[in-house]
């Protein structure tokens, strides 16, 4: 059966095991028609015109693991940032592990999705904000219509929540592949704070499939910082699926940091609802093999005086693939937007491939937009300085990619994230940089 | 301590050295001139192993070891040091952090372990404060937006804090303002001993006079036509390169 079918089929089962008679599910099932209508995404849509998911929905998933699999902490540490206090949500095969969480209700709610649904109190926090901002698209609508579990994150006005929020999946399929569908909601009131580090982790060599939506809603006044950390095993495939609407005032950045998956399609949206708005989106991608990576992203200026800042740097080793493809929409009413968009490639094999493509459809007229795009190789010039001061040539390569990188690192706030994401790199590179940040 | 002899060397299958010989003993100070396009910089280049030339004919020894074959960082790490006329702007690395890759990676090719960070800092104060070189400055990008004075003292720098052997400075004092020819030739004079060498590729004699030269080469159309004392630069400088034109 083909994977669209399946799905389709196994909506009853699904049913079975949820409370069918709230208005989320009426959501569901008007999402699961659309998905029924739409299909999977393919290359004759333009914005999936480079990056085929045939190869992994050919797969047979399993779409609900339902076995309990426990995983020991030793086992699985080293994909926490560990050396700070956080809160952690984390889920195994998309259920909730309260062995490997540390969730709270004090003064803000870190927890589940499945309890803000259940409980009357959290009525009105989903009546407002779930799926409101969400696309209708097809995938967007496919994870709706299983939307269950995942992380929920409200935090009130006026809290700064004093240490960062990690939000893990780890798969394990033992037996099969496995697809997970993964819905996380995050409102952030006027003048809150909050910093989220979020990753995806498999733990097996079974195809994953890993289709996730989250909706962040950003108050006035309000701060979100949010770090991706994209650095899983090559079986594992991930659509990440990212809403954010920010009111006035607010700053929103979003560091996406790609460096393994098989193919990692990254589907970010923001909208600004108010003026004086900032919205950060940083990625640095560094792959290899054959993966393939898609950065797919879209600022919405719809009010005045608002600024967007992009700045996505990839490097492309082997066969390895990557799209950026960076829309910036400025409606006529956005008049004085500030819109940055930076791209810059180095392809360092002769099979490695990148599409990029920025996008601007700009309806005012006094606005600053700028893009600028650069696909290139590593400057040879650099390399014989380099190693005419004793650094040997794979080292100088790491050491001028990491440069080439650093950019997008100078702007991350949390000191353990940028040594983590160093530490990662150099791992990439083989080599030992040789000193900290 | 560096023998060349009969170096061609070509770039793009072009000839651009034609028989180079040259001894350079410790303690010993050459200066290398010439016109335009004689090939000054590609000596250098090719000296240092700069993989845009090729070397098709000669010799390439310093003590002894044959350079010929080795990596531009086998090559730096046997004691060559090339000071670049247009040195290159790595964003995203600091001073400090190069120089203290560069240091380590001399360290391991050695047998050694990294330096410890009190004595690397130790240093780094020492030879920043023999350049007049702001402690600001080190924690910069390297190259990247800085004038070409700081460029070629950031150059001379980077020679101090590793100590090379051999020490090629190409067009060193291009772009120079005459206090900053002075703190770099004062800088090159200070790392002088009787066991390195320095040989200094220039167009104009202006920095020989601060740094005394034992001899002087002109290079013309890819040979060393004549070979002299400190006095031949200066009579370069006064007489041009025609005459030496007419020599060939």
């Amino acid at each position: 059966m083909e994977l669209k079918e399946k799905l389709v089929a196994s909506y009853v089962a699904f049913e079975s095991g949820i409370d069918i008679h709230t208005d989320i599910h009426e959501i569901r099932t008007n999402a699961l028609r659309h998905f029924e209508k739409l299909g999977f995404p393919s290359k004759k849509l333009e914005a999936w015109k480079y990056t085929s998911l045939n190869s992994v929905l050919k797969q047979d998933y399993s779409l609900f693991p339902d076995n309990e699999i426990a995983i020991e902490l030793a086992d699985v540490k080293k994909y926490f940032i560990h050396d700070i206090d956080t809160y952690k949500i984390v889920f195994i095969d998309g259920k909730y592990s309260s062995f490997l969480s540390e969730t709270t209700h004090d003064g803000m709610d870190v927890c589940l999705l499945s309890a803000a649904f259940r409980k009357p109190k959290y009525k009105v926090i989903i009546e407002n904000y779930f799926n409101k901002i969400a696309k209708q698209d097809n995938l967007t609508s496919l994870n709706t219509a299983f939307a269950s579990e995942g992380a929920f994150i409200h935090i009130p006005k006026n809290v700064e929540v004093e240490k960062p929020i990690q939000i893990i999946n780890f798969t394990t399929g033992a037996e099969n592949a496995t697809m997970l569908q993964p819905r996380n909601l995050i409102v952030v009131e006027q003048n809150a704070h909050v910093q989220i580090i979020e990753r995806h982790q498999s733990l097996t060599s079974n195809s994953v499939l890993t289709n996730a939506v989250a909706e962040i809603y950003v108050d006035r006044h309000a701060t979100v910082d949010y770090y991706k950390i994209q650095n899983d095993s090559i079986h594992a495939s991930l659509v990440d699926n990212v809403f954010i609407e920010q009111q006035s005032n607010s700053v929103c950045s979003v560091h996406t940091f790609s460096f393994g998956g098989n193919i990692t399609r990254n589907n970010l949206n923001f909208y600004q609802k108010g003026e004086h708005i900032d919205s950060i989106l940083k990625g640095i991608t560094i792959i290899e093999g054959k993966q393939h990576v898609d950065h797919n992203t879209l600022v919405h200026h719809i009010a005045p005086n608002c600024e967007s800042h992009q700045d996505y740097k990839g490097i492309y080793n082997e066969r390895s693939t990557g799209v950026f493809n960076g829309k910036v929409l400025v409606n006529k009413e956005a008049q004085k937007t500030n819109a940055y968009q930076k791209n810059n490639n180095i392809l360092m094999s002769n099979r490695a491939t990148i599409n990029a493509k920025p996008q601007l459809e700009i309806f005012a007229d006094d606005v600053k937009c700028s893009h600028g795009c650069t696909i290139g190789q590593l400057d040879s010039d650099a390399l014989f300085y380099m190693q005419q001061r004793g650094i040997p040539k794979k080292e100088a390569r790491a050491l001028l990619m990491y440069a080439f990188a650093n950019t997008v690192l100078e702007s991350v706030k949390i000191p353990e994230v940028k040594k983590r994401i160093t530490k990662i790199i150099a791992n990439k590179l083989a080599v030992n940089m040789g000193f900290d940040l | 301590m560096l023998k060349i002899e009969n170096l061609h060397a070509s770039v793009e299958d072009r000839a651009i050295l034609k028989g180079i010989n040259l001894e350079v003993k410790p303690g010993e100070v050459h200066a290398i001139m010439g016109p335009n396009g004689a090939g000054k910089s590609t000596m250098a280049s090719v000296i240092a192993g700069n993989e845009s030339y090729e070397m098709t004919e000669g010799v390439i020894e310093l003590e002894g070891v044959d350079l010929a074959d080795l990596a531009p960082e086998e090559r730096a790490h046997q004691g060559v040091f090339l000071s670049f006329q247009y040195p290159v702007e790595i964003p995203g690395v600091s001073v400090t952090n190069f120089i203290k890759t560069a240091i380590n990676e001399n360290r391991k090719a050695k047998g050694l372990g990294d330096m410890p960070a009190k004595d690397l800092l130790k240093k780094i104060r020492e030879k920043s404060a023999l350049l007049e070189i702001d402690r600001k400055f080190l924690s910069r990008s390297l190259n990247e937006g800085f004038s070409g004075g700081e460029k070629k003292r950031n150059e001379i720098f980077q020679m101090a804090m590793l100590e090379p052997k051999l020490a090629i400075l190409d067009e060193t004092d291009s772009g120079l303002d005459i206090d900053a020819l002075r703190i770099v030739a004062s800088g090159v004079n200070k790392l002088k001993s009787k066991d390195n060498a320095v040989i200094i590729i220039t167009h104009y004699q202006r920095l020989l006079d601060y740094i005394k030269p034992d001899f002087v080469h002109v290079l013309y159309d890819g040979k060393i036509v004549k070979s002299g004392d400190a006095s031949l630069a200066l009579e370069l400088e006064e007489k041009g390169y025609d005459w030496i034109k007419e020599l060939v």
